[in-house]
């Protein structure tokens, strides 16, 4: 396996292309994600940004193949995984790939751990699930896991409503890397957790990613845990990715406007501000998607262009730094 | 700093000096927390705990002689006795002692209320399970057949079952076993719809667990408490409808002593003889009740709502 990653390393273990997937139903169909185009090397951590409703955790769903269905379809568009394609692999292969190469936590560790079964069986339940071993084994591998996310193994046998939130989400992680999957997503790790609690997850799950060579999809709102944990960050926005690149020089030099209203939305501690300077408007109803562009509703420096034509193709920023922004392509001059 | 934390709780076994032992507490160590704390669920639990060492020790309290099962040891200089005594429930029109008839009895009684719970609840707890899972077509289908059940008064079903099959104890209970399907179904269906929108069931679904292990393993341990309060409210009313059916004559077959056919053959001495008619009645009465106090303890212990 090690071996195998070293020389793999270079290659992409996820290239999504053009990846759609819509809501359909009775009311219309909801475009969650249009033509989304995301990138992710083995080892390589992604923070996946963007506002509520702009995809996100349907991505994650996508490519997990967990899109609920009906009414979501993956509509278009190829998830490759490690030379696959997961949008043509039949339910069965699925689950073998679910939990064992691409593993999810979930944003609320209070609601996804089963109530009535100790955690150490349901760590023990994913391992069973994937490798051929006994259930004394799987017992024995499961505390092993505990005390790698930092639970003794007296508490082994408790139940979930037992431990408090920061400590279940440390479950959830340890049944994520039970299976030592090539690829980790979590859908907002940390959310329902207070700040203290937050950084010693984040922390762990930094060792971890460390210690088993996990890629990572972190999705996330907070700006801050990209900064702290990611290698390269992809902003969404309404179903696709409108700015992608290495985590320094997205920061630096951010060139969407949406990305600058998003940095331009933190407050700065060093300026004594009175308000928040907000991005104006609201994310567009996904059922109704303006015409043009996405954001144009909403740009300060929106162009008659982008009222009629959608971008459709990324501009090279820099070599790690690509936008999908009318501003920067050449048909109408740049900046 | 905050890998520090960390060191801290992976300290092996032992040598953290607060590591204190704590006890595993499932969900079913709470709920039996707080159902002993109700009084009347303990009054039904010692009820029925002392109806079945009743039921169990039947054979050494009214032991058979050499031609006869101890139900039915006929005595026909000694009929119609009065209680007390040698008899303490008095004996029948054949001088069979009421007593023995009425712990012989309990063993007929907990045998077909454990029975039909089983049939019913199995049967509906699965296709309520299948209904509330997968929604669409098998749901309509098969909550279609659940209404169509319903659609027929349970006596009739039951008359026409037993009319089908002949009478006698099994077909009784079959009878009474499918008429209690659609009681489990349905709340076993409202259960899993609530459940299976949960994230730990999506959680599940992540880590590669197919339809099967997530309906059996993840859905239905979190369905048992409407299901543990309905199969013991439903073993007293499979009693009660097993004793009202061979109270009618569809039952169980004399000499058997089941307490609703007691209670139809002394029916006709009942101006005379109020002990024969009495002691068959006060033991389906007081069953049902016991029965009936623990499922309220259990609704209660189980509701987390409830807890003061």
């Amino acid at each position: 396996m090690p071996e195998n990653t070293a020389q793999a390393s270079n290659e992409a273990l996820l290239d999504i292309q053009d990846l759609s997937i819509h809501y359909i139903t009775e009311d219309g169909t909801v475009r969650a994600v249009n033509n989304l185009n995301l990138s992710l090397k083995r080892g390589e951590t992604i923070g996946l940004v963007g506002e509520t409703g702009a995809g996100k955790t349907t991505t994650a769903l996508g490519i997990m193949r967990l899109v609920p269905d009906p009414p979501g379809k993956i509509v278009g568009g190829r998830i490759n995984f490690a030379g696959e394609d997961l949008t043509q692999k039949s339910d069965a292969a699925m689950r073998n790939v679910r939990g064992k190469r691409i593993s999810m936590i979930f944003q609320d560790p209070m609601t996804s751990l089963n109530p009535v079964i100790p955690v150490r069986d349901q760590i023990a339940e994913v391992i069973l699930l994937h490798e051929k071993v006994s259930a004394a084994e799987a017992l024995a591998k499961a505390e092993e896991m505990l005390l790698k996310v930092g639970i003794r193994s007296e508490r082994a046998r408790e139940y979930p409503h037992q431990f408090s939130g920061g400590m279940r989400q440390r479950v959830v992680i340890a049944i994520a890397l039970a299976c030592n999957p090539e690829l980790l997503i979590s859908d907002e790790p940390t959310t329902a957790l207070d700040v203290t609690i937050q950084a010693q997850v984040l922390e762990l799950m930094k060792n971890l990613k460390r210690e088993f060579n996990t890629s990572m999809i972190m999705i996330t709102h907070d700006l801050g845990i990209v900064a702290d944990i990611c290698d390269k960050v992809a902003i969404m926005y309404a179903g696709s990715v409108v700015e992608i690149g290495d985590k320094y020089d997205l920061f630096r030099n951010p060139k969407h406007p949406y990305t600058i209203g998003l940095f331009n939305s933190l407050p700065d501690i060093e300026k004594d501000e009175d308000s928040l300077k907000p991005i104006k408007g609201f994310m567009p109803d996904p059922m109704d998607l303006p015409s043009g562009c996405p954001f144009h509703p909403r740009c300060d420096v929106a162009k008659p262009i982008c009222m009629q034509a959608a971008p459709s193709e990324y501009v090279n920023v820099s070599e790690n730094h690509r936008v999908k922004c009318l501003l920067f392509s050449d048909t109408t001059g740049g900046e | 700093m905050l890998t520090n934390k960390v060191a801290v709780d992976e300290a092996p076994v032992g040598v953290n000096a607060d590591a204190k032992p704590r006890k595993k507490r499932s969900q079913m160590h709470d709920v039996w927390k707080r159902f002993r704390k109700s009084r009347t669920a303990m009054f039904g639990l010692f009820i029925i705990i002392a109806l079945i060492i009743l039921a169990l020790s039947a054979e050494i309290l009214a032991p058979a002689d050499a031609i006869n099962p101890g139900y039915d040891i006929q005595d026909l200089g000694n009929t119609f006795a009065p209680p007390g005594g040698e008899h303490i429930f008095g004996t029948d029109n054949f001088g069979r002692d009421i007593f023995a008839r009425i712990a012989h009895g309990a063993r007929i009684s907990l045998y077909v209320g454990f029975v039909v719970v089983s049939i019913s609840m199995v049967t509906g707890v699965t296709l309520g399970a299948l209904s509330g899972y997968y929604s669409g077509i098998i749901d309509n289908v098969i909550m279609r057949i659940i209404d169509i059940l319903l659609a027929i008064p349970f006596l009739l079903l039951a008359v026409s079952i037993v009319a089908a099959l002949g009478p006698g104890l099994r077909n009784v209970m079959i009878a009474v076993g499918v008429a209690g399907i659609p009681g489990y179904a349905r709340i076993v269906r409202a259960s899993v719809l609530s459940v299976r929108e949960q994230e730990f069931i999506e959680a599940a679904r992540s880590v590669g667990a197919n339809n099967f292990r997530i309906i059996t393993r993840h859905i239905l341990p979190n369905c048992m408490a409407p299901i543990i309060v309905q199969a013991t409210m439903g073993m007293a009313g499979a009693i009660l409808s097993a004793a009202a059916l061979s109270f009618i004559g569809l039952g169980i077959q004399p000499p058997q002593p089941e307490w609703g056919a007691m209670l139809a053959e002394s029916r006709r001495f009942m101006r005379d003889h109020w002990h024969m008619v009495m002691f068959p009645g006060v033991a389906i009465a007081t069953v049902i009740f016991g029965l009936n106090m623990i499922g309220d303890g259990l609704r209660d212990a189980f509701d987390p709502r409830l807890k003061k």
